[in-house]
């Protein structure tokens, strides 16, 4: 009799080790289905197809008397002239009009942009000068070369089409053309053409948000918690804000834009787009998680420290600032990091603050136009172009990364400052 | 009692902090709101647009035509926008709103966006009627004179020759302008038209789309609804021309009234379906932002046939 309610005690204990392993594997290969459809999407995106030109400029044109570069000069002249004819060179039966557009189809819209910008950059001394520049092929190109696009299909219904291919494959062949590491990617700000798009200007929004964020809500919530554990007194107002910041906490983001719109930006007055604003609105949005992580890592410390200091003669802020803060410090950093890491994520509550757009500028400071990094996956992903497509997914796998790194830094400073009693 | 005091004076102090530092936008700036049909087009002209002058690029958020016209007309000074794209013109009441606050919106017509019914690359392309996309996808349908529930199971409920599918339509969500325009175009327009319906009455019954699984609201992501008409070949979807144009390897759009949608059926009219594009300048930032009227002009030099504009599938004036 009791033999056999052991056996099915045993049996129950053992379904339910199943049930976990089975829900924890679950859970990770869905994790890891994740990662490897988007990295197959993304990983091509590191690369992005060129084409190398020689191209003579006489300085002479574009400089003052005085010798400087001319910004009205260099605007007027034709950049794109100068990559079209280079080109041209290379294939010299293509004389029809019709052709011809066919042809710069195959580079990159921004081709005559990005040659002005490297002139501008060399500071080359007067007279004529032969370069050498590795241009940008236009984004067709670019997901032909990466077989991204099928050639199957008829010609009519391709973006890309036999003879573009032709010269494709001819450049290639002479060694003029070829996927290099996409650097553009890394150092420019978002564009309309997908090979000139890059991710920093949304990074640099993100951290300058999260600059704001963290100088606001951390403060905030390290003096609410103390005063909510120490000094206020139990009773009904007490009680009410505790409450209240506990609902806080399950409010839903868009809610704080909201509330960034109409205080923020109507009332105050502030710019919109602005990174002052969302880092506000978003310390605003983690600072019931800091609060409750704080507390309970001020809760965790125990009373006999603090008493001990009270004993020895040390006042409420004393004990609380020499003795309980420091100890406390690396729970409420990691309950920091995490508020930040949700932080970094949300894009709803940048949509009424009008963080969701288009800039072509890195800003520079907290008042000037910027975007955040899910800002930008979200825009590129709803792109029409298709180079756009892989663009988004190694931006997700740069967020990911991104978000792992703060996590595990949160987790390392708490092991690394935990105190065992 | 004590911590009650404490608390207001708390919240009075930080207000006052706050409300002390005002910091306007960057005045060089221009500041663009609006349509998510033309913002694919606005960025486009405002790229090139720094890249070829010596002003800065315009900050362009996609808000959505109702929206964008909201936030236009709320008032004058750098807090607030300086140009709304619309797809569709401005509206008398929003006229109202923004002549109440002082502003006197320049409109400028940049040219047609057609709406498509498009399915899959693989399957049959449809030839349809207004009336019979109608019938597919309204709550209500005309029997013996009467709007009654629609119960239209399969295309060839509608029309015998029509193929033997299940109706399966995806159709953008309420907050775009596509499906503002793809309601008045089709469904009002058949109402009106083929049915004699007086306003009033088209725009209460002929206003919404069925709920009974046949019609699926899409989010606003056009790229979504396009990955879903290639994995099933008999569902059919709503979205504008240029998402058509940039994935002709993927959809195409069905003949509707006889005519299938290209660029030339759009500019002409010949294709129904179309609408046209805008963008409002605040009349009252000429001359303050600086590259504002610069910006418009630039815009509409764009706004023409063999121009960039073009190849993303804008339609421009014939």
């Amino acid at each position: 009799m009791i033999r056999k309610s052991i056996q099915s005690r045993r049996a129950r204990e053992t379904r339910l080790k199943i049930y976990g392993i089975t829900s924890i594997c679950f859970a990770l290969i869905m994790l890891a289905t994740l990662l490897i459809s988007i990295g197959l999407n993304g990983y091509s995106a590191l690369q992005q197809a060129y084409f190398k030109v020689d191209i003579s400029v006489n300085m002479d044109k574009l400089v003052d008397d005085s010798g400087t570069i001319n910004k009205n000069k260099m605007n007027l002249f034709n950049w794109d002239g100068l990559v079209k004819s280079a080109l041209r060179e290379f294939f010299p039966e293509v004389k029809e009009r019709n052709e011809k557009k066919e042809l710069f189809a195959i580079i990159s819209a921004n081709a005559g942009y990005d040659l002005k910008e490297i002139v501008k950059k060399k500071a080359l001394g007067s007279g004529s000068h032969t370069l050498s520049v590795w241009l940008h092929l236009s984004d067709d190109a670019d997901q032909y070369l990466k077989g991204r696009l099928s050639i199957d299909i008829p010609e009519e219904d391709r973006r890309i089409n036999n003879k573009q291919i032709a010269w494709v494959n001819s450049l290639v062949e002479r060694d003029i053309a070829k996927l290099k590491f996409n650097k553009t990617f890394f150092t420019s700000a978002d564009s309309r053409e997908p090979e000139s798009a890059g991710i920093l200007g949304s990074v640099v929004g993100s951290a300058l948000t999260l600059f704001v964020t963290v100088m606001f809500a951390l403060p905030l919530a390290v003096m609410a918690s103390i005063y909510l554990e120490y000094f206020a007194k139990p009773g009904r107002i007490t009680d009410f804000i505790e409450v209240n910041i506990n609902n806080l906490a399950a409010v839903p983001s868009i809610v704080f834009g909201l509330l960034g719109l109409s205080v923020f930006l109507s009332t105050f007055g502030l710019p919109r787009s602005a990174p002052l604003v969302g880092g506000l609105v978003l310390g605003l949005m983690t600072l019931p998680t800091i609060i409750i992580a704080s507390r309970a890592s001020i809760r965790s410390i125990p009373p006999s420290i603090r008493e001990a200091a009270l004993g020895l003669g040390a006042s409420k802020m004393q004990a609380a600032m020499h003795h309980v803060l420091p100890l406390a410090a690396p729970g409420i950093l990691t309950g920091t990091i995490i508020g930040m890491a949700q932080a970094l994520g949300e894009t709803a509550p940048l949509l009424m603050i009008g963080m969701v757009a288009f800039i072509i500028d890195i800003p520079t400071t907290f008042t000037s136009s910027a975007t955040a990094m899910p800002v930008q996956i979200y825009m590129w992903s709803d792109s029409a172009e298709r180079a756009f497509y892989e663009r988004s997914s190694l931006a997700i796998l740069f967020l990911v990364a991104f978000l792992i790194s703060m996590n595990l830094l949160a987790v390392v400073l708490r092991k690394k400052f935990e105190k065992k009693w | 009692m004590m911590s009650f005091i404490k608390l207001a004076s708390c919240v009075f102090l930080s207000t006052i902090f706050i409300s002390n530092i005002s910091i306007a936008r960057e005045g060089d700036q221009i500041s663009i709101v609006g349509s998510s049909t033309v913002f694919p087009f606005s960025t486009i002209v405002a790229e090139r647009f720094a890249k070829n002058t010596d002003f800065r690029a315009p900050v362009i958020e996609s808000t959505g035509t109702g929206g964008g016209v909201k936030l236009f007309c709320a008032g004058i000074g750098l807090e607030h926008p300086d140009i709304t794209n619309a797809s569709r013109a401005i509206k008398e009441t929003e006229k109202k709103d923004c002549a109440s606050n002082g502003i006197n919106p320049i409109e400028y017509m940049i040219g047609y966006d057609g709406i498509t019914f498009s399915n899959s690359k693989g399957s049959e392309q449809l030839s349809l009627t207004k009336e019979e996309i109608f019938k597919a996808v309204s709550a209500k349908v005309m029997s013996n004179g009467m709007m009654v529930d629609n119960n239209f199971k399969t295309w060839s409920d509608i029309n015998p020759s029509l193929p033997t599918i299940e109706i399966d339509v995806l159709a953008p969500p309420p907050s775009s302008g596509t499906r503002d325009a793809f309601v008045e175009l089709v469904m009002h327009d058949t109402c009106k038209k083929i049915y004699n319906m007086s306003k009033k009455d088209y725009k209460a019954s002929c206003s919404a789309l069925r709920e009974d699984g046949a019609v699926t609201e899409a989010g606003e992501n056009d790229n979504l609804i396009i990955e879903k008409l290639s994995a099933n070949k008999d569902r059919f979807g709503i979205f504008g021309f240029s998402f058509l144009d940039q994935n002709k390897e993927k959809v195409k759009g069905s003949i509707i009234n006889g005519v299938a949608p290209s660029i030339s059926t759009i500019a002409d009219g010949s294709y129904e379906v179309s609408r046209p594009l805008y963008f409002y300048i605040k009349q009252e930032h000429v001359g303050v932002i600086p590259g504002l009227q610069e910006f418009g002009d630039y815009f509409m030099s764009l706004a023409t046939s063999e121009s960039p504009l073009e190849d993303a599938g804008l339609i421009p004036k014939p």
